[in-house]
């Protein structure tokens, strides 16, 4: 068994009337990528706020490193790196100079060639005398990174570190949570609320929908379990589609023009198909598996 | 901690321009004063002093450097404030404006410590805005008009200071003036703590201070109660170093009442944001 490096235990939040928060709970463990997901407005921030001790929550538990949070505040934060919604740094400075102000208080000691490498590793190095008010969306997310890795954190926590990026930063982004949590052996805490992003990536994670936790449980599991769509290409979508039919009268076969067909299955079966095709002589050049994630999530979320 | 993070504070304020707005203004609005007294003080000494020259006869240089630091400190003192808030009321609300609030409050120091180092360093800056008035209204205008004896009018007469006897009073005055507008910035960064945006405790600052200095020059009882509690009543003693002879017991009143602000500020600040939600 891991370590249990976050544990949250029926967490509540009020905002007046307004219950932010409703018993939610779930645990990290160490080299976890753990996807927080909720769509927007969920609660996923407000939680990370109360991790982070942003928002004083109302009732609830949060250990972070098996110690109590409200009683360890500093020595758990010197041991946490976060980005939350989106990372803000001071615009009159330069990139470096902001690292510089942010290492001082980190709580450990961060050499000037730390904060170089950090700037190196996020591809930075050669604006780090550049003010930060005249860098993009996409640059001040690798700050942020760099920010958060300075201090070589044990747990790193990213609130949609995606959001605003063009399809190259996110992949860049990805890449880069990736790379810290299989070289750097880092726990990440990533919040989304897209399914994809999780999927790609997480290996556990919780959804939470209206301040309420919905589902918990490792990625693959929760997934696999689920009907998915798949596209065959085959040489006769009309005889494919007859033997299909015959077989199968549970799930959903249509055809979608050309040479393919989709159907609507649960990943087990998959293979199944293929044999029953091909021993009807039918010629399957390519299987394309396409998870209906947003109809799951749907389906998960209005539960 | 605590000192990495009043030097953070103090890389920021040298680092933000609007930091230098307050050093720019008041240096031009030194300058045109001297500039103004140099041109026509003569004529301007000579309408105030035409009341007592049938009972007094001035002889030797009246308008001399030490009259000018007098005149500009009186003249200044009331603007001051403003150029203080526009720095020190952005010290906390600035930060939730950016969201830089954030990354600060998830570091590993107290917010006592963060509001602390803030109040440090806005102290620092309002210690630096008098020293660099004292430094162009006192050094400066004693090289471009001379030194002399200083002649106050006050409410009920004429004093007139010797030249060796002033040097101290107007340090006196500039130390009691830093205290005044530390109250003034120690105000505005708790102001500062209750927004997230930079210009509402700016302008609440000077709302107050325009408030209560109307409150202490309206003469009827109900103000009057409330007066010696003002600090804006307090803000004008570094004057008292101009009298002669000086009451002693009345200046210690009025640091002792500035101090108590000063602490009292400090105290709201660091209550409110413990208790402070960071949603920004």
């Amino acid at each position: 068994m891991n370590t249990r490096i976050l544990e949250i235990k029926n967490l509540q939040k009020k905002f007046g009337n307004f219950n932010a928060l409703i018993n939610i709970s779930f645990n990290v463990y160490e080299g976890d990528i753990f996807g927080f997901l909720g769509p927007n407005g969920s609660g996923k921030s407000t939680t990370i706020r109360c991790i982070l001790s942003l928002i004083k929550q109302d009732a609830g538990l949060i250990n972070i490193f098996g110690k109590k949070m409200k009683e360890n505040r500093k020595e758990i934060l010197s041991k946490i790196g976060c980005i939350i919604e989106k990372p803000d740094f001071y615009k009159y400075m330069s990139a470096k100079k902001n690292l510089e102000v942010f290492s001082r208080i980190s709580g450990i000691s961060v050499s000037k060639n730390k904060i170089y490498e950090m700037l190196e590793f996020v591809g930075l190095s050669s604006r780090e005398k550049d003010k930060v008010k005249g860098f993009s969306h996409g640059m001040k997310q690798r700050l942020g990174i760099a920010y958060t890795l300075l201090h070589n954190p044990d747990l790193i926590i990213l609130d949609e570190p995606t959001t605003g990026l063009d399809p190259q930063g996110i992949v860049e982004i990805r890449n880069l949570i990736l790379r810290l949590n299989k070289e750097e052996n880092k726990t990440i805490l990533l919040s989304s609320h897209q399914l994809s992003e999780i999927e790609l990536i997480a290996n556990r994670m919780v959804i939470i929908n209206k301040g309420e936790k919905i589902i918990e449980g490792n990625v693959s599991e929760l997934l696999n379990n689920e009907e998915i769509l798949v596209e065959f290409n085959v040489n006769d979508v009309g005889s494919s589609l007859e033997i299909l039919k015959n077989h199968y009268d549970k799930i959903i076969i249509r055809k979608t023009g050309g040479n393919q067909i989709e159907v609507v299955t649960n990943p087990q079966s998959i293979a199944k198909i293929n044999s029953l095709l091909v021993m009807n002589d039918i010629n399957v050049k390519s299987i394309i598996p396409k998870r209906k994630l947003e109809d799951y999530y749907m389906k998960i979320i209005n539960q | 901690m605590l000192y990495k993070n009043i030097y953070n504070e103090f890389i920021k304020i040298l680092n933000k321009p609007r930091s230098y707005i307050g050093i720019g203004v008041l240096t031009v609005l030194i300058l045109t004063i001297e500039f103004a007294l140099k041109l026509d003080g003569n004529s301007i000494l000579s309408f105030v002093t035409s009341s007592f020259e049938q009972t007094l006869n001035f002889s030797g240089k009246i308008l001399n450097g030490n009259l000018v630091a007098f005149i500009i400190i009186q003249m200044l003192i009331v603007h001051v404030p403003l150029l203080i808030a526009l720095v020190t009321g952005d010290l906390v609300s600035g930060e939730a404006a950016m969201g830089t609030i954030r990354m600060l409050v998830t570091k590993p120091i107290s917010r006592a410590n963060i509001i602390l180092s803030k109040f440090i360093a806005g102290g620092a800056y309002t210690l630096l805005i008098t020293l660099w008035m004292g430094l162009l209204s006192f050094y400066f205008s004693g090289w471009l008009f001379g030194k002399g004896d200083v002649i106050v009018l006050n409410s009920d007469g004429l004093v007139i200071l010797k030249e060796a006897d002033v040097a101290w009073r107007f340090l006196s005055a500039f130390c009691v003036s830093f205290l005044s507008l530390l109250t003034i910035s120690s105000l505005s960064i708790c102001l500062s703590v209750f927004s997230d945006n930079s210009i509402g405790p700016i302008v609440s600052t000077m709302a107050i201070i325009i408030l209560f200095t109307i409150i202490g020059s309206i003469d009827i009882s109900a103000f009057n109660l409330l007066k010696p509690y003002l600090f804006t009543t307090h803000m004008a003693s570094w004057r008292s170093f101009f009298n002669q002879p000086i009451i002693t017991s009345d200046i210690i009143e009025s640091i002792l009442v500035l101090i108590i602000h000063n602490v009292l500020f400090f105290a709201i600040a660091v209550l409110k944001f413990n208790q402070k939600d960071i949603k920004s």
